[in-house]
């Protein structure tokens, strides 16, 4: 039997379904907000409540914005013929805060994993096949995970995608990296895909 | 350089409640009935490779019971202080110099060997374990042996499921072929070298063990080498697999034949003696390759391999070890089985006492 109040255990159950967050830390964090009621758990919850009402998937790229397009697909500055696929909207953020990618996105929302049962058909990948017929899509940039099912799934696509340009991310030594700490997959990406100065 | 384990300390590790071993580098002979934990000890010293050990068992099977507590083994390997461990129903942890490391990183500071009882069936049972045991040799020449097998088989089980699941989406198929034979061309390129190197290792050396002639076989044809045309043998056998439900070619169906060279009998018609001669020939010469070629001594476990000798091979096998300078952790069930060794190993006698083993360092005998 637990010693919290019944909509308490409810909070927790579902705060330890949470990315990073266990029940001893789901338990944690719901003793915290309690404890910070006005600055912390009303506040909370109505920022949840607005996200859940307000916040929807773009229905061309898959990003979260306030409207049926998200921002980006929204602007035609960013009409630029490049489109950058990504696994997810944190990988689009993550594109976005570096700030030199001027195109526009396509986030796929996972890989492949026939183990997963994620096809082709679970992720949007159909969709990306007709922007690149539509929009005037010269090239395509698969910014896809160096793992196993990212780079499947970057097989695929550019398998899809015979009449475009596909590129993807380069592998290798990372900014400011020093050699000495790379491991052996690393420093043998980083030869193949060496380059002439 | 010869990488030594100079301390090992168990805590709750299978029958060990607390057991603490110091170790100068020479090899050490451990003596004890059966069931007394002399296994365990070498199985401890077997996870500061990477792997699941000389038992394969999973973190949860480690645990002394009844308390399962969870376990600890604390290692000084090379100078640098080992700590892997596992809480009750966690997976298996690892600090190396007190910062969390990867299981590839133990690969760096030693390379350990063994040769444990249940191989010796191993020239007659499947090619599993055959395959398995060459890449263990492999994967001590090529740290970079494990990330393409593991690689391989993540894809491998990807292709199977769409086999079995009746996916006919070529594009899939292709992606994952495509991963498949960069893999797998690592993986057959690394397996010839390592082959290459024992058999030099083997034509070279002054040994009392049976040579053995090794060779990669696969069933039905000759397995591509090249990334492009693994990946085409993939593809072209896309409807016999559809039909299997599984993959029916690549490396992963590679079997390793050994024959003994000098009577050309195949090592699954040898005696059982015979094959465990060639199984000690073997691992002997992956040591040797390694002092040779990465200058690398590796650590030896060979458990339960002096009581199948006759006193004059026994003798030959500690000769051997010695000259090689290995730090070798032999087990058997009493004193008498390492005479031949004398003053150049040091011994560590194992009981058990109410459920609990006590290790206790010993004179020569």
């Amino acid at each position: 039997m637990s010693a919290a109040p019944e909509s308490l255990e409810r909070l927790i159950e579902l705060m330890a379904r949470l990315p990073g967050l266990g029940p001893r830390s789901a338990r944690r964090a719901v003793l915290h907000l309690l404890g910070k009621r006005g600055q912390l758990l009303l506040p909370l919850a109505e920022a949840m409540r607005d996200a859940g009402q307000n916040v929807r998937d773009c229905v061309i790229c898959g990003n979260v914005g306030l409207a049926d397009e998200c921002a980006i697909c929204a602007d035609e500055r960013r009409a630029n013929g490049q489109i950058c696929v990504v696994e997810e909207v944190s990988d689009l953020w993550a594109m976005e805060r570096a700030g030199v990618f001027k195109g526009r996105y396509h986030v796929l929302g996972g890989t492949l994993s026939a183990l997963d049962a994620i096809g082709p058909d679970e992720l949007r990948i159909p969709r990306l096949v007709d922007r690149v017929a539509s929009e005037g899509v010269t090239e395509v940039i698969l910014a896809l995970g160096a793992t196993v099912d990212g780079q499947t799934t970057t097989h695929y696509i550019a398998d899809r995608l015979p009449d475009v340009t596909v590129t993807s991310l380069a592998q290798g030594v990372p900014v400011g990296g020093e050699l000495d700490y790379l491991d052996e997959g690393t420093i043998s990406a980083a030869l193949k895909a060496r380059r002439g100065l | 350089m010869t990488a030594v384990l100079s301390r090992l300390a168990l805590s709750h590790f299978r029958s060990h409640r607390r057991t603490v071993l110091d170790f100068d580098g020479r090899p050490v002979a451990m003596w004890g009935p059966n069931g007394a934990g002399k296994t365990n000890l070498a199985e401890a010293v077997s996870l500061l490779s990477p792997g699941r050990g000389l038992r394969r068992a999973a973190a949860e099977d480690l645990v002394r019971r009844p308390e399962a507590l969870g376990w600890k083994i604390v290692a000084t390997l090379a100078g640098h202080e080992v700590e892997t461990w596992a809480e009750a129903g966690q997976a298996r942890a690892l600090r190396v110099d007190g910062k969390a490391a990867t299981q590839t990183s133990l690969a760096a500071l030693a390379r350990v060997l063994w040769l444990v009882p249940s191989m010796d069936r191993l020239w007659i049972e499947g090619a599993e374990g055959r395959r398995r045991f060459l890449d263990r040799m492999t994967l001590s020449f090529f740290p970079g042996h494990a990330e393409a097998a593991l690689d391989y088989e993540r894809a491998m089980r990807e292709r199977n499921r769409l086999l079995k699941d009746m996916v006919r989406d070529a594009h899939w198929y292709g992606a994952l072929e495509a991963q498949m034979g960069a893999a797998g061309e690592a993986i057959v390129r690394n397996r010839a070298a390592a082959i290459a190197r024992l058999a030099y290792a083997v034509a070279n050396a002054d040994t009392a063990f049976p040579a053995p002639d090794l060779s990669l076989t696969h069933p039905d044809r000759d397995l591509p080498q090249d990334a492009a045309a693994l990946t085409a043998a993939l593809a072209e056998s896309r409807p016999r697999d559809l039909a299997a439900g599984r993959t029916l070619v690549g490396p992963h169906r590679a079997d390793l034949d050994a024959v003994w060279a000098a009577k050309g009998v195949a090592a699954r018609d040898c005696s059982t003696g015979e094959q465990k001669a060639l199984l000690i020939s073997l691992i002997l010469a992956n040591a040797r390759a390694l002092a040779a070629v990465e200058g690398e001594v590796p650590i030896l476990i060979l458990d339960e391999v002096s009581a199948h000798l006759d006193a004059q091979r026994r003798a030959r096998l500690y000769d051997e070890i010695v000259a090689l300078g290995a730090q070798a952790f032999l087990t058997g069930t009493g004193p008498e089985l390492f005479e031949e060794l004398g003053a150049r190993a040091q011994y560590v006698e194992v009981a058990e006492e109410g459920g609990v083993s006590i290790a206790t360092e010993r004179p020569a005998p």
